[in-house]
């Protein structure tokens, strides 16, 4: 059997909480949820964790170890230091529901905002041609598996709750970025990138792209393109003219509507 | 009981993953009020982790595939003991359910014509599986989710509500169906978040709660395999069919000990990975049976030759269906030709050029690398099988996915019949999308029959289901749930896991017996908030009650046959085949009866030759032989 880790353990509720100290057990190769499973099977029966593959596929077991926000089924016990005390607290941005578990309702609130896949109706079922180079950037994107770790990492609203009904975060913006560059979406979100869902707040720091347990590169590949889509529609004198010329204001596909009642 | 929430829907879907969201969108298009029971969180459900793909005869890759063939593989693979009628519905249907998933906005890799590209899988004659690289489940549950919200944004249109008419219950679970005499009248349960308990009040419950990996000790499945829909089934009536045959797959990460049981994906093999044992030998060729002898290569080099020119040489037995590679890989390691870890080697660093190993299996690259500093683009994984999925399940009509119970509908891995003795890898995913929107529409239809005569819940089953989910939190000083989940699942997978013997069930049997009274006298600390240890002990009823079923099945089939291998009984038996095992439920207590097997269709039937026929049915059951027909 294996040497004992200290582990302090945020242990609380919305109300009020604090660290707790838990001497558990670790085995060669296990994983900082390992370690957790082990706690609440030995010690602590009640402690909230919210996980479910335990294999770094479905994004359920975000939280901060030693303040980074990681998943801890993908955080193995031999990245520490001998002797080292590891802290596991709650995801900082969404309000806590118990012990490690957080209320990540906000970003589905978001995904509900933004509007959908819209295919050209009039392809026929498995009528759809695409190349593969054509989806590979929508891919990329899709391998997301909504752990929210960037949500939580991403300062505009980490310490800012006040932007939140503002602000999508990186995450939504991605899925924006995702939908403008699938070959069969028609619809144009790119003005509600920038009105709706805040794209401008983004200043690019990639604290987002270094925290995706999937190595998204969302700032490079997602939030970036996104910017210069929107700068390349707002600033052409050619749509300028034509939005004088028709009186229309934009052509965009305007936001879900009831979106501020769930947001 | 006033701390119970009451809400009312037409249609209640248990479970999120793929059935569970294919149905509550079907009856969603129908225009039923319907709610979708999560365990998790929206979007995390176990199809999340299916890797390689979704079989659909599309014919994209090889123009020579259709539904015949792929029915034929389905049979084959389950060895004959599937409901031919949902072999035939599930080959005919994939098509186009794959299509509509393009058309809601799933992304899959591409063929250089630009359609969906089809990949490789064991069992599978013709380059099948739709898929994206390897993380297809993620893909599928995705695309289902977003269908979800598009249907929640129109219905916020014109209803100003988006959650109007589909309404999805995050972190819920259901403990309990409520009957109005014979039929289904709704569904109790807690909300993990408060740890208060709601009634949903419908006339129609679809299940759709996947399987029981946690009745095992070493399984690929999520936190949420615990049988719960298998269980809700048994204890409203209905029937589960065939709970024997459970499937191991192949090949899983053996270390480091923490991830044992993490899947690696067929399309390993799919894509010309080996399996070799310690003296390198690529010992496939010495374990193809002899009902699947005429269409596996010999030799190496002709499996090698396969993957250029499949249709000049025969398949390389490293895809052969689950269960004989599972049962190999099990051979080889006994035989003491394991891995240093007591696996075996699977080898794609030999036999793809680097970059294109990162391109087809990005997520085993990542998995390997990050959990077990492995380099599959340099070195052989070890791989060894673990308990993946379960082929029995809710006895369902092969149509509308109802049970025997009127207005309990079950789809996807929950269900039965299907799949027979083993499933082919691939066959879920299209199972969860044909079956799901199959039950979808039959619970539409049931409603509509129904009209305004709707069951009442019943006040008396509301309150022992209360009094049940409140008994460990009341109970002091009982026995701690998780000690007791892990001696199930040491026993099951010790006693009744890939290879299985009368006296080692027998043992089992007796073992369960006295974990049953354990598991009774089950406390949890704490309160009813978001308590893990309490929903541990109300899931393991579901646990205790599967293993039960799992084990009395295994125990009444003599002989061996797909994902159940009896030593004591090594050969598949033709008349075997024509039974199948009913688990039901009597004062508590499971028990097995014997119910015969319903004879396929003859325009099926001549699907198939007679030779290949005689090796599975009797001689009563065949088509006359030809000589006879002069």
């Amino acid at each position: 059997m294996g040497e004992k880790v200290t582990l302090l353990v945020w242990r609380g509720d919305a109300g009020a909480g604090d660290i707790v100290e838990y001497q558990v057990e670790v085995n060669e190769g296990e994983v900082v949820l390992d370690v957790l499973h082990r706690l609440q099977a030995t010690q602590a029966g009640d402690l909230a964790v919210r996980w479910n593959c335990k294999a770094g596929k479905c994004g359920s077991c975000s939280m901060e170890i030693n303040g980074r926000p990681r998943l801890a089924c993908m955080t193995r016990m031999s990245t520490f230091e001998p002797g080292e005390a590891i802290t596991v607290t709650p995801m900082r941005t969404f309000p806590v529901i118990r012990d490690l578990v957080t209320d990540v309702s906000f970003n589905y609130a978001k995904a509900r905002q933004i509007p959908s896949f819209s295919p050209d109706p009039s392809v026929a079922l498995g009528e759809f041609r695409m190349q593969q180079v054509d989806v590979q950037r929508s891919q990329e994107f899709r391998k997301c598996i909504e752990c929210y770790l960037c949500q939580n990492v991403c300062h505009v609203i980490r310490d800012h709750e006040e932007n939140m009904p503002a602000y999508a975060g990186p995450r939504f913006l991605m899925r924006i970025a995702e939908l403008e560059m699938h070959p069969a979406d028609t619809a144009d979100r790119r003005t509600i990138a920038q009105d709706e869902f805040g794209l401008g707040y983004c200043n690019i720091t990639k604290c987002c792209t270094e925290v995706c347990p999937e190595h998204i590169k969302i700032t490079d590949n997602a939030l970036i393109p996104l910017k210069e889509r929107v700068v390349g529609r707002k600033y052409d004198p050619l749509v300028w003219l034509g939005s004088k010329i028709t009186r229309r204001g934009h052509r965009d596909t305007p936001a879900v509507p009831s979106k501020r009642d769930t947001a | 009981m006033s701390d119970i929430e009451r809400l009312s829907y037409d249609v209640v879907v248990v479970g999120a993953g793929g059935s569970g969201l294919r149905a509550a969108i079907e009856a969603r298009l129908a225009g039923k009020r319907t709610a979708v029971i999560s365990k998790s969180l929206f979007g995390k459900a176990h199809t999340v982790m299916a890797e390689g793909g979704c079989a659909a005869a599309m014919g994209n890759v090889n123009p020579n595939d259709n539904w015949q063939v792929h029915f034929r593989d389905t049979m084959r693979g389950g060895k004959f003991l599937n409901n031919w009628r949902m072999a035939e519905l599930h080959a005919k249907e994939a098509p186009e359910r794959v299509w509509e998933l393009e058309a809601w906005g799933a992304v899959f890799d591409r063929t250089p014509e630009g359609k969906i590209s089809q990949r490789n899988f064991g069992g599978h004659q013709y380059p099948r599986l739709a898929h994206v690289g390897d993380r297809t489940g993620l893909e599928m549950i995705r695309t289902l989710q977003q269908k979800v919200v598009a249907l929640q944004q129109e219905d916020a249109r014109q209803h100003g509500d988006p959650e109007a008419m589909i309404k999805v219950f995050a972190e819920t679970t259901i403990t309990r169906l409520l009957k109005d005499s014979d039929a289904i009248a709704g569904a109790f349960g807690y909300i993990r978040e408060s740890g208060r308990f709601v009634i949903f009040e419908a006339p129609a419950v679809i299940l759709a709660t996947g399987g029981i990996g946690k009745t095992f000790k070493i399984s690929s499945n999520s936190w949420e395999y615990t049988g719960d829909g298998h269980a809700l089934a048994l204890l409203a009536g209905a029937k589960l069919l065939n709970m024997e045959f459970v499937q191991f797959h192949p090949t899983h990460m053996v270390w480091p000990l923490s991830v044992r049981g993490l899947l690696v994906t067929e399309s390993v093999r799919g894509d010309g990975g080996v399996l070799r044992n310690s003296q390198g030998r690529r010992f496939m060729f010495d374990y193809v049976p002899d009902v699947f002898r005429d269409q596996y290569a010999e030799t190496e080099e002709e499996a090698d030759r396969w993957y250029a020119d499949p249709d000049h040489n025969r398949r390389p037995p490293e895809l052969l269906p689950r269960d004989e590679v599972a049962r190999a890989n099990n051979a080889e390691v006994k035989a003491g030709r394991g891995s240093p870890h007591g696996g075996v080697f699977l080898d794609i660093a030999s036999r793809l050029p680097a970059e294109e190993i990162l391109r087809r299996l990005p997520s085993m690259h990542h998995q390997f690398k990050e959990l077990a500093d492995v380099d599959i683009t340099k070195e052989p994984m070890e791989v060894g099988p673990a308990q993946h999925y379960v082929m029995g399940g809710v006895e369902v009509d092969p149509d509308t996915g109802q049970s025997a119970v009127p207005g309990l509908f079950a789809a996807g891995e929950v269900s039965g019949g299907m799949h027979g003795s083993n499933r082919l890898g691939g066959n879920s995913l299209s199972d969860l999308l044909v079956f799901g929107r199959r039950a979808g529409i039959g619970a539409a239809e049931y409603l509509d029959r129904l009209g305004h005569k709707r069951p009442v819940v019943d006040e008396g089953q509301v309150a022992s289901a209360r009094a049940e989910a409140l008994a460990p939190l009341d109970r002091a000083g009982g026995e701690n749930p998780y000690e007791v989940h892990a001696a199930v699942q040491e026993t099951m997978s010790s006693l009744v896991g890939i290879i299985r013997t009368e006296e080692e069930i027998k043992t089992a049997l007796a073992e369960l017996e006295k974990l049953r009274e354990r598991a009774a006298r089950v406390s949890a600390e704490g309160g009813s908030a978001y308590n893990p240890g309490w929903h541990l002990a109300l899931d393991l009823r579901n646990i205790m009650l599967i293993a039960d079923c799992v084990a009395q099945a295994a125990l009444e089939r003599q002989e061996s046959r797909g994902g159940h291998t009896r030593n004591d009984f090594p050969q598949m038996s033709p008349e075997w085949r024509q039974v199948n095992l009913i688990c039901s439920l009597a004062d508590d207590r499971a028990s097995i009866t014997r119910q015969p097997m319903p004879s396929m269709r003859a325009d099926l039937m001549a699907l198939f030759e007679r030779p290949e026929l005689k090796k599975y049915f009797t001689e009563g059951e065949l088509p006359p032989a030809p000589e006879e027909t002069h």
